[in-house]
């Protein structure tokens, strides 16, 4: 088992003719994913042809997600949309009910995202994102951006706010010879479809993952929440948890924007402290995740 | 992006909000005519930066007296003087930090007579997803210490998107501030339009703190704070237009044009880095051995040979750094193409600190045989650990 995805998951691609769309499909062909369509409005009835590294692999394009659905029978979605029009683009995926949709996309207006959020409310899909590097099942599933040669099948889930900091820790596991689960980005936005406490919730009842990372940044309480969900929680795994931005500037963003020290709760320190009291090993430093999850699992 | 108070109060007025008449000025002389065009017989005198606290800022020049940046001028001529002490002169507040910020602009505002102080906003509360109105009877007062002190008397209304702003809502907030009878009714038209302007303008913040309630019994917007998503301003070229680059460090804006994300900090040691929460952890790292960053320098995901080149130049054109580290997890993007990308750098831009870069992710051999055969003075490390180490050593702080 794993989380969200696995190798018999059927994934669409919105947005598969743009530059974007048609590299990283490819990639996730390369890699083993088992995409089945993409959707790009006014081009529905082409073929959409791969390059080498999809070996010339052909995906019919649907100019609605309601069509490309009803004729592929996805079940999950990538977006690769730009910013101005993915809002439109997730909204469309959530009334086609896509069970899954993953939204790369960085640089959506917040109130765009608020109108999303609103509308996952009740519905039958479950967002990942947007501003982030995707989800992967290594060996089955490649769902976004991330380097797929880095990981490594194993029992580590990891959880993160930042892409290359994901990287950073699937590495250090996979060279520790301990591989992941499943890995999901969250996304840096401060208004997104998936948070912490529901990946934490399905790493913890999945019974592939033995152990868990989970990488924070400055900005909002999300963390802090996710480490008192854990504190509450019967079920236990060894946890090390990691937060980026102790030398940040208040009021400043850095870079996401969700990492903005606004008030007093939404600092690292306090963060680093919330994840103490909940009994999460953290990490001192970036290059250590590895490092202490390995020295946590030992004892 | 920030704009000026004189600014955010045209943009609320426009949606009906009830604010006071006033004009923003460059010159002592455009002070004394703004204020010989109001009702009088007060006159507000405000210097215009981006950062709060000016009522009780100080000026660093003894020559701009003792008073801060709010000042009351009982005539036109009084406005003039005032406006002539504070142009030009450096204030400093509890939010500019000691190096404090240049007044180029005042607005000279009609006074108003002040009965109640209270405090009202509207952002985006990102544990729920959802538009907030912040309502407190404490006006005029930092509330962030109202939240610690008295968390009783800060009242939070959500709003559902699918509705929008309902009456009720400005029931309430009218209720959480105290008022009744006709200030209520009044209250929720200012909820309406404070709502519809954060709406249809993709504010980030609107702070109105102090709102008062004055002599005569009306609403007032006395002091207006309004930030903007830069996530949508591509559909608002009006509120682009408002930008004061002044305001702004100039080696942020020169980033900001080749897509890279810098914020310039105090330390030493600049950073190069792919993906905010990797080059904010690589700060954090630098910290942790000892010495300070000199950045935070996000080159993005589809770094091209330009980008990494602007970025050094950015980075070195700071003269407080002494040592340059890189650090870049290629993942869709390969590590010799950044190789390259630092060479072509180097060379163009020089290097006159140490350099120490860590390359890993796609393609990582070939990138790091590239560098060391080129010659340069580049040190290589092997992770993030022994670059953060030897960069800390290259400047000479840490253990030794």
């Amino acid at each position: 088992m794993s989380i969200l995805v696995d190798k018999n998951t059927k994934v669409i691609c919105q947005g598969l003719t743009g530059s974007h769309g048609t590299f990283h499909t490819e990639q996730a062909i390369a890699y083993g994913t088992r995409m089945v369509g993409g959707v790009t409005p006014g081009k529905g009835g082409m073929v959409w042809k791969g390059g080498e590294a999809a070996k010339g692999a052909e995906l019919p394009v649907f100019d609605t997600v309601a069509e490309a659905r009803a004729a592929t029978g996805a079940d999950a979605s990538v977006i690769y949309v730009p910013p101005a029009f993915a809002a439109d683009s997730i909204l469309e995926a959530i009334e086609a009910e896509i069970p899954l949709v993953v939204c790369i996309t960085e640089g959506i207006p917040v109130l765009d995202m608020v109108k999303v959020r609103r509308a996952l409310d009740g519905s039958k899909t479950r967002l990942v994102g947007p501003n982030c590097p995707g989800v992967i099942t290594p060996g089955e599933c490649k769902i976004g951006i991330m380097p797929g040669h880095i990981h490594r099948k194993g029992h580590v889930g990891v959880v993160s706010r930042s892409g290359t900091l994901t990287y950073e820790a699937v590495h250090q596991t996979t060279v520790a010879g301990l591989g992941q689960s499943t890995c999901v980005g969250i996304g840096g936005d401060p208004v997104k479809g998936t948070d912490f406490i529901d990946v934490l919730e399905m790493f913890l009842a999945d019974d592939d993952t033995h152990s868990i990372i989970m990488i924070g940044e400055i900005g909002g309480s999300a963390e802090a929440d996710a480490a008192r969900f854990l504190a509450a929680s019967r079920t236990k795994k060894p946890t090390v948890g990691f937060i980026a931005g102790v030398t940040a500037p208040p009021g400043r963003r850095m870079g996401h924007a969700g990492a903005i020290v606004s008030g007093g709760d939404d600092t690292a320190e306090a963060k680093i402290e919330a994840m103490k009291s909940a009994g999460i090993a953290v990490a001192p430093t970036p290059a250590a995740m590895g490092r202490t999850l390995l020295s946590l699992m030992k004892n | 992006m920030n704009i000026h108070e004189y600014q955010a109060k045209r943009i609320l007025k426009e949606f009906g909000a009830p604010v006071a008449e006033g004009r923003p000025v460059y010159t002592a002389a455009e002070a004394e005519a703004a204020a010989k065009e109001l009702p009088g017989p007060l006159y507000v005198v405000k210097a215009q930066i981006h950062a709060g606290g000016r009522g009780k800022g100080r000026f660093k020049e003894p020559e701009a007296g003792e008073k801060g940046g709010v000042r009351l001028a009982k005539s036109p001529e009084e406005a003039a003087a005032f406006a002539r002490q504070m142009l030009g002169k450096t204030l400093v507040t509890k939010q500019t930090g000691p190096e404090g910020k240049v007044v180029g602009r005042i607005y000279i505002e009609d006074g108003s007579d002040i009965a109640r102080e209270l405090y009202l906003s509207v952002l985006v509360d990102r544990a729920v997803g959802r538009i907030a109105f912040i309502a407190s009877t404490e006006g005029g007062m930092n509330i962030e210490e109202v939240a610690e002190e008295t968390p009783d008397r800060i009242v939070t209304i959500h709003v559902d998107p699918a509705t929008g702003c309902m009456p009720h809502h400005g029931r309430r907030v009218a209720k959480a501030l105290g008022l009744d009878g006709a200030l209520a009714k009044e209250c929720a038209g200012l909820v309406a339009a404070l709502y519809r302007a954060f709406v249809e303008k993709d504010m980030s913040l609107l702070e109105i703190n102090p709102l008062i309630v004055t002599k005569d019994g009306r609403l007032r917007v006395l002091d207006a704070k309004a930030g903007f998503d830069s996530n949508a301003l591509f559909r608002h070229p009006d509120i682009l237009d408002l930008r004061d680059a002044s305001e702004e460090d100039p080696l942020e804006i020169r980033a900001s044009e080749f897509d890279l994300s810098y914020v310039k900090l105090d330390g030493n040691i600049g950073c190069m880095v792919n993906g905010a929460g990797l080059a904010m952890a690589t700060m954090d790292i630098i910290k942790h051995y000892g010495a300070e960053p000199a950045n935070f320098l996000d080159v993005g995901g589809g770094a091209t040979k330009e980008k990494v080149t602007e970025a050094f130049k950015i980075i070195t054109s700071d003269p407080g750094v002494k040592g340059i580290l890189v650090n870049i997890f290629g993942g869709i993007m390969r590590c010799d193409i950044i190789a390259e990308g630092i060479i072509a750098a180097v060379k163009e831009v020089g290097l006159e600190v140490p350099l120490v870069v860590r390359l890993e992710g796609t393609n990582v051999e070939l990138g790091k045989k590239i560098l060391s055969g080129s010659g340069l003075a580049i040190i290589p490390a092997d992770d993030l650990e022994d670059a953060a180490q030897k960069v800390v050593k290259a400047v000479g702080w840490g253990t030794e």
